[in-house]
């Protein structure tokens, strides 16, 4: 039994964020966090190992300097990572990363008891996309928007987040789960765990190591494997600005607006 | 013939996925087919609802009304409540049978389980919480140079284009992307619910809405996960994307929460309208999430916007800055809020609000 991971290295949008000249993000410029509701899914993977002794493999797409994050996640108290990082993934879009990260979960192996982790969605992009797009490629039963969850005997209870309430979906595994921020208090680092975050397995899992699966072909991976093309990216104009009322009778000259424009 | 998600010329018609939950129809999908009805007209093509459940065949017309030439009714009680592998397998097989080339989705918690779901298995792009779609480059172009910093007219671009062309905002709102889905179809989007703006109703179009009952196959074998049951939340949601007149409170009410809402439920209440907040007020633990507007939370477009002791963080201005009227009260002149805001009152929303509330009964009075 195993609990694998997918997590996602994320420039922090809540701090200052740069924008170049054409309109892409200045990633150079900003800090980079592991997404938030990723957290939640980790802490949900390392709970099942507090209960069940499980295995907790972390994985994610991206650069190299992403090692260092995942190094911080083994340090919380995961079991192994996985980077999958390779100049073909480049410029993946949801449905081309989707198939990679199935490719690459392919590769560390998915059997009965097993359960896929993932954030609900990530700061940068916002589409909620992936872990589902996993789900459908992998042939997992998928629950998402994941605020509560149980997994017994093989089968995972959970509360699923409605805008107007919940649901309690129950799934045989494996199966795959993308968790919101509600779900969990992240914990931190442990000393231990810092100490031996260097020496436990990290693999690097490049074009070479996936092109074998039939889910990696030319044309499903990287730029020309993905559907989505941005067309044009822009910032929205500043509104200009607009009336400072001004002087000791502001909420008198305010309600005289609203009056004259018949808006009370 | 066999199904050819490249061949884009086999793919037409608009679709829309009509979201129901206990066998009613959600706001959303009214948006939806008003906004997908001018997208059908720019491509000279049907309109069609999609609508799963169970005995949903009498509120399937409604949709009519708003502008869909048909609805397409799959009725099984397998469907009666949503269920991931059911649904997308419905769905993803009607369209392989019926081939449309746009498929619109309510991005709500339903629709973003659904729709990467159904893109994967249908091998199409799919774009996610729209906020802004167009067919017609021309039009396109006027969205941009009213919605962008753009120079418009030194670009060249391709008037013929038929693409579908989704807006949606990235990077917590800091960036705009418009999304193409140039070679494969449908031309998938979710949609943001509360920005596109619904129709009149029509009750002729409803009463002429055609009715279509597409054939398929499901059994509970092709059902992965099995729905237990369905709570609803146990205090009733606030309606913001409904309300005329939001009145938001922010971080600005730290010093004493619980009367600085109050105070917004007043002024609230003197202007018909309901309490929202920002992320930061949420996140304390002050109000529930369903009171917060901005990229996280909900988006609003109502007559009046009055934002109290709110910073105006672009992640809350990405949810509010289309209201009518904005009205900004916080203590720190600088802050961005008076950006976006047409009326700005600089001062302790402690003092500002109860006065405020004070000239607007005078006022009302003296009507």
């Amino acid at each position: 039994m195993k609990a694998i991971v997918c997590v996602k290295q994320v420039p922090d949008t809540s701090g200052k964020v740069a924008v170049n000249e054409n309109g892409t993000l200045d990633r150079a410029s900003m800090a980079t966090i592991t997404n938030p509701d990723d957290l939640a899914a980790v802490e949900a993977a390392l709970r099942l190992k507090d209960q069940t002794g499980c295995e907790v493999v972390v994985v994610t797409m991206g650069p190299p300097p992403a090692e260092g994050m995942l190094r911080e996640l083994i340090a919380r108290g995961a079991d192994r990572a996985v980077l999958v990082s390779g100049r073909e993934f480049g410029g993946s879009d949801t449905f081309a990363t989707s198939q990679i990260l199935a490719a690459a979960i392919n590769k560390i192996g998915v059997e009965k008891g097993d359960v896929v982790f993932c954030g609900r969605q990530a700061i940068d992009g916002d589409t909620a996309q992936v872990g589902p797009q996993i789900a459908e490629k992998l042939h997992l039963p998928q629950i998402t928007y994941v605020a509560d969850v149980k997994v017994e005997d093989g089968v995972v209870t959970a509360k699923r987040m409605l805008e107007d309430g919940f649901m309690m979906i129950q799934a045989e595994t494996p199966c795959l789960l993308t968790c919101v921020k509600e779900l969990n208090e992240p914990r931190y680092m442990s000393v231990g765990g810092i100490f031996e975050c260097y020496s436990k397995p990290m693999d690097v899992f490049d074009y070479n190591a996936l092109k074998d699966d039939p889910l990696i072909e030319v044309d499903t991976i990287g730029l020309k494997g993905s559907p989505t093309n941005v067309f044009k990216s822009f910032t929205p104009p500043q509104k200009g600005a607009g009336t400072m009322l001004e002087g000791d009778d502001v909420a008198a000259q305010m309600a005289g607006i609203l009056a004259a424009k018949h808006l009370i | 013939m066999a199904y050819d998600c490249t061949d884009t010329a086999a793919f037409k018609g608009v679709w829309v996925f009509c979201e129901q939950r206990e066998g009613k129809l959600m706001p959303t999908d009214f948006e939806l087919i008003s906004e997908a009805r001018k997208l059908a007209d720019e491509l000279g093509c049907e309109l069609s609802g999609l609508l799963l459940g169970e005995n949903v065949e009498g509120i399937a017309k409604e949709l009519g009304g708003y502008g869909a030439d048909k609805v397409l009714v799959c009725d099984s009680p397998l469907l009666k409540d949503y269920t991931t592998d059911a649904y997308t397998k419905v769905i993803c097989d009607v369209i392989h049978e019926y081939k449309p080339e746009v498929f619109l989705i309510g991005a709500t918690n339903i629709g973003r389980d659904l729709g990467p779901r159904c893109a994967a298995r249908l091998h199409t792009g799919l774009t996610a919480d729209a906020t802004h779609l167009d067919i017609d480059t021309a039009k396109y172009m006027d969205f941009l140079r009213t919605s962008s910093t753009i120079d418009v007219d030194s670009q060249k671009f391709d008037m013929e284009d038929r693409n579908l062309k989704m807006t949606r905002p990235a990077f917590g709102g800091h960036l705009m992307a418009t999304i193409i889905c140039p070679r494969f179809r449908p031309q998938m989007s979710t949609v943001r619910p509360g920005v596109m703006k619904k129709s009149a109703f029509d009750a002729a179009k409803a009463e002429a809405c055609q009715i279509v009952k597409p054939a398929f196959e499901l059994t509970e074998a092709d059902c992965k996960t099995k729905v237990l049951s369905i709570e609803k939340a146990a205090k009733k949601m606030v309606d913001l994307i409904g309300a005329d007149v939001v009145v938001s409170v922010g971080r600005g009410i730290s010093k004493d929460p619980q009367a600085g809402i109050k105070l917004a439920e007043e002024l609230a209440a003197e202007l018909g309208g309901v309490v929202g907040a920002s992320r930061a007020v949420v996140d304390s633990g002050w109000i529930s999430s369903d009171h917060q507007v901005g990229q996280t939370g909900k988006t609003v477009h109502p007559k009046i916007y009055v934002a109290l002791g709110i910073s105006g963080a672009i992640q809350h201005v990405a949810g509010m800055q289309d209201s009518e009227m904005i009205i900004a009260v916080n203590k720190n002149d600088m802050a961005p809020i008076f950006g976006v805001a047409d009326y700005g009152i600089c001062g302790d929303l402690f003092k500002v609000v109860p006065q405020l509330i004070a000239s607007i009964k005078a006022a009302k009075a003296a009507e």
